[in-house]
């Protein structure tokens, strides 16, 4: 029988080695710029995430949740902190908070513009979103081909895999928010004399927030898997908590890595969906009652929501 | 009355590339056609129409007519294909985009059929949109801005979120945010129809009110007639993307002209719209005498009229044909009703008692002519108005 394996193989790996090598070589000046500033504030929020007493921190995060959440949430996460704090896993969280709050800034800065870009130009739109499908389709894993390519391996170029993972939901759902805006009232902008740029930001984006709200909680629950992801890079982090676990056949350790993550997942998702959430009536009654909210917090605003950040945080492992 | 707003010969194809359409339509053909023929849809098909200051014109027509996008041609939401519209006799349809956000900012304001507010921004903040994008200062268009939500009656909400008001309320945001900018010209498009019938009464009265005082330039844009008939100096009615019909209110339901037009008015409630001018009888001198001139006709009553054309007296039918045949014509009565040539026949019919004479009087209180509750009945239920007329002189 004539069998797969007596084809002629084409060189594949052979070419794109060489096609990468030659990449990295001509290009270095532009990856090292795209490298630069992650690495510059990667390196800041690490240091401030570490310098910060572990008391002041959960008490800070509560605070900070409490805002921008409800009270019933501030509390689930000043708990989860604690349990990760015990779990002794407090430094490695630490960094894997690190990484996620670093993507999350690049991919606002970067994310959101493209978004708005994309919303106002069918032209861009038309090129960006297949460059989005690929991005989205393509299996975290596979990602850390290309990034270990061109930046090598580490935490740094582990934190370019995340914030490339998780930019493609928040430019997605800035550029749906602001197509959403109720046609009447944008034509109500431009009936009114609104330039371009009051349109955007008299009415379109302020119209969209929630939207791209509800698309920075997917962006940080990316950003949250890829960052474990990243750990097979060499990337620390909790991520690397587990893959040493596994390495050793320390099943053990590998779950304490992993209750930290599902823990940490949660707690970043409740926190950014109830941001998401349009908020109607003033915020006091909004926060009833303390016992609904924690219930919420467990069942989730979205059913399957949790179940889908404990399935991502697992596949992810 | 000036002439604020001309459209002349208007067209608006739904194409990037509207020459064919247009030949087509130039041509003569109709926008059921160019559709079957290119697959472009016409919005306006040579549209023209001029609104005096002060008019509030009323754009009717069936869903999908056009009037929206006659509406929104004028202040160029949609780019029309060919024609002009001439803001106090400029042209705006060739001026540059900044020039034309002066027009949009200054001339021209719009209120939208859902209200069209910003659901994150105060009731106030709302009312004051159009003022801050034009870069009036916060303080001066915070003052403007409760000055009229005090005209529309919203004094006490400006700290309120739209979603926090009825759906009338919202619509009277609309309205003061479209008046705050003090744009003359208004472009109200379905404004009242997203409410409820009471709703919508109370703001059509509440329009007419405000209009009274302020004087604007309305083009207003309903599918109701009886809304048209209310609130209209002038109706413009559509069909197709063209202007099949314009004129007053009164001139079209005695006229309606086609049976699309026919349709509209048929069930139109004709004692409020016809006044007693349409359905008087105008005096016809019967004899001149010492006392004044005495006009009427036989079998009705007569009115004796001084110089002036005031009214002395009245004297019954009897007395008339005295006159008539040349004997006395006995004591003149005051015993009569006086309307004014505006009245709507409803109002006439509420003034009516029995064995009556009701005499019509212009402003200047002259004698213009009598009706009697025959005269009433024939305008109401009129669907052929000539023949009625003809009837009348027959029997005259
Ligand atoms: N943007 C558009 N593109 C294509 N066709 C349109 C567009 N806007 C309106 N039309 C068409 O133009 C016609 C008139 O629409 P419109 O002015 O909205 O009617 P109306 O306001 O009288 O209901 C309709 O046939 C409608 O389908
Ligand atoms: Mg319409």
């Amino acid at each position: 029988m004539f069998k797969a394996d007596d084809l002629a193989v084409f060189p594949v790996d052979l070419w794109i080695q060489q096609g990468v090598s030659w990449l990295a070589l001509n290009l270095r000046p532009f990856f090292l710029a795209i490298k630069w500033p992650i690495e510059s504030l990667l390196g800041l929020n690490d240091w401030i995430f570490h310098a910060v007493h572990f008391p002041i921190f959960v008490v800070a995060f509560f605070l900070i949740a409490w805002r921008l959440s409800t009270l019933g949430i501030a509390v689930f996460s000043a708990v989860s902190l604690i349990v990760i704090a015990m779990l002794g896993v407090w430094n490695e969280a630490m960094t894997t908070l690190s990484l996620i709050s670093t993507a999350i800034v690049f991919c606002a800065v970067v994310g959101i513009p493209i978004g708005i870009w994309c919303a106002r130009s069918d032209r861009v739109w038309n090129v960006v979103r297949p460059i989005l499908d690929i991005m989205q389709t393509t299996p975290s894993f596979v990602y850390l081909v290309p990034v270990v390519m061109l930046f090598g391996v580490g935490t740094v170029p582990g934190e370019v895999a995340v914030v490339t993972a998780a930019a493609p939901p928040l430019i997605r759902f800035t550029n749906l928010g602001i197509r959403m805006v109720e046609r009447e009232i944008v034509e109500a902008g431009l009936a009114f004399g609104a330039d371009r740029r009051q349109l955007l930001f008299e009415i379109q984006l302020p119209l969209a927030i929630p939207t791209i709200l509800g698309g920075l909680n997917q962006t940080v629950l990316t950003a949250m898997v890829l960052s474990v992801v990243v750990a097979m890079i060499g990337a620390e982090g909790l991520g690397l908590v587990v893959l040493q676990g596994l390495g050793r056949l320390d099943v053990g350790r590998a779950a304490v890595g992993g209750i930290a993550i599902v823990l940490l997942a949660m707690v970043l998702d409740r926190v950014t969906q109830q941001m998401a959430t349009p908020r109607k009536s003033g915020r006091p009654a909004e926060r009833g009652s303390l016992m609904r909210t924690v219930v919420r917090v467990f069942r989730g605003g979205r059913p399957d929501e949790t179940v889908q950040v404990v399935t991502r945080a697992k596949e992810a492992l | 009355m000036t002439e604020r707003l001309e459209i002349k010969n208007l067209y608006k194809i739904f194409s990037d590339a509207p020459g064919p359409a247009l030949e087509m339509l130039a041509k003569g053909s109709g926008k059921s056609e160019v559709f079957e023929k290119l697959g472009v849809v016409v919005g306006l098909n040579n549209v023209s129409l001029t609104v005096p200051q002060g008019a509030v014109y009323m754009i009717m027509g069936l869903s999908g007519s056009g009037k929206s996008t006659f509406a929104r041609c004028v202040n160029r939401l949609n780019e029309p294909s060919a024609g002009q519209v001439l803001l106090d006799g400029r042209d705006i349809v060739p001026i540059g985009e900044a020039e034309l956000r002066e027009v949009r900012r200054t001339r021209i304001s719009m209120v939208f059929q859902h209200f069209a507010l910003l659901p994150n921004k105060r009731v106030i903040d709302n009312v004051e949109f159009g003022l801050k994008l034009r870069g009036v200062p916060a303080a001066e268009r915070r003052r403007r801005a409760e000055e009229v939500l005090t005209v529309v009656g919203l004094a006490r909400w400006g700290y309120h979120f739209p979603h926090e008001l009825s759906g009338g309320m919202r619509q009277r945001v609309g309205l003061a945010r479209a008046l705050a900018t003090d744009a003359d010209i208004l472009i109200m498009d379905e404004a009242f129809s997203a409410l409820d019938p009471l709703i919508r009464t109370e703001m059509q009265d509440e329009l007419l009110r405000l209009q009274r005082t302020l004087h604007k330039t309305i083009l207003f844009i309903t599918h109701d007639f009886q809304e048209a008939l209310k609130l209209g100096t002038r109706i413009a009615i559509m069909s197709e993307g063209e202007l099949v019909r314009d004129g007053t209110p009164q001139s079209i339901v005695l006229e309606p002209g086609s049976d699309y037009v026919a349709a509209f008015t048929r069930e139109i409630d004709r004692s409020r719209l016809f006044d007693a001018r349409l359905a008087m009888r105008p005096a016809e001198p019967v004899l001149k005498s010492a006392q004044g001139t005495l006009v009427g006709e036989a079998g009705g009553f007569g009115f004796m009229l001084d110089g002036n054309g005031k009214v002395l007296g009245v004297v019954d039918a009897g007395g008339l044909g005295r006159a008539r045949a040349g004997g006395e014509i006995g004591a003149l009565s005051a015993d009569y009703v006086s309307v004014s040539p505006g009245a709507k026949l409803i109002e006439v019919a509420r003034n009516y008692r029995d064995g009556r004479p009701i005499a019509v009087i212009d402003d200047d209180g002259r004698f213009i002519g009598t009706l009697g509750a025959d005269d009433i009945l024939a305008r109401i239920a009129s669907t052929a108005p000539q023949a009625v007329t003809g009837e009348r002189h027959v029997q005259g």
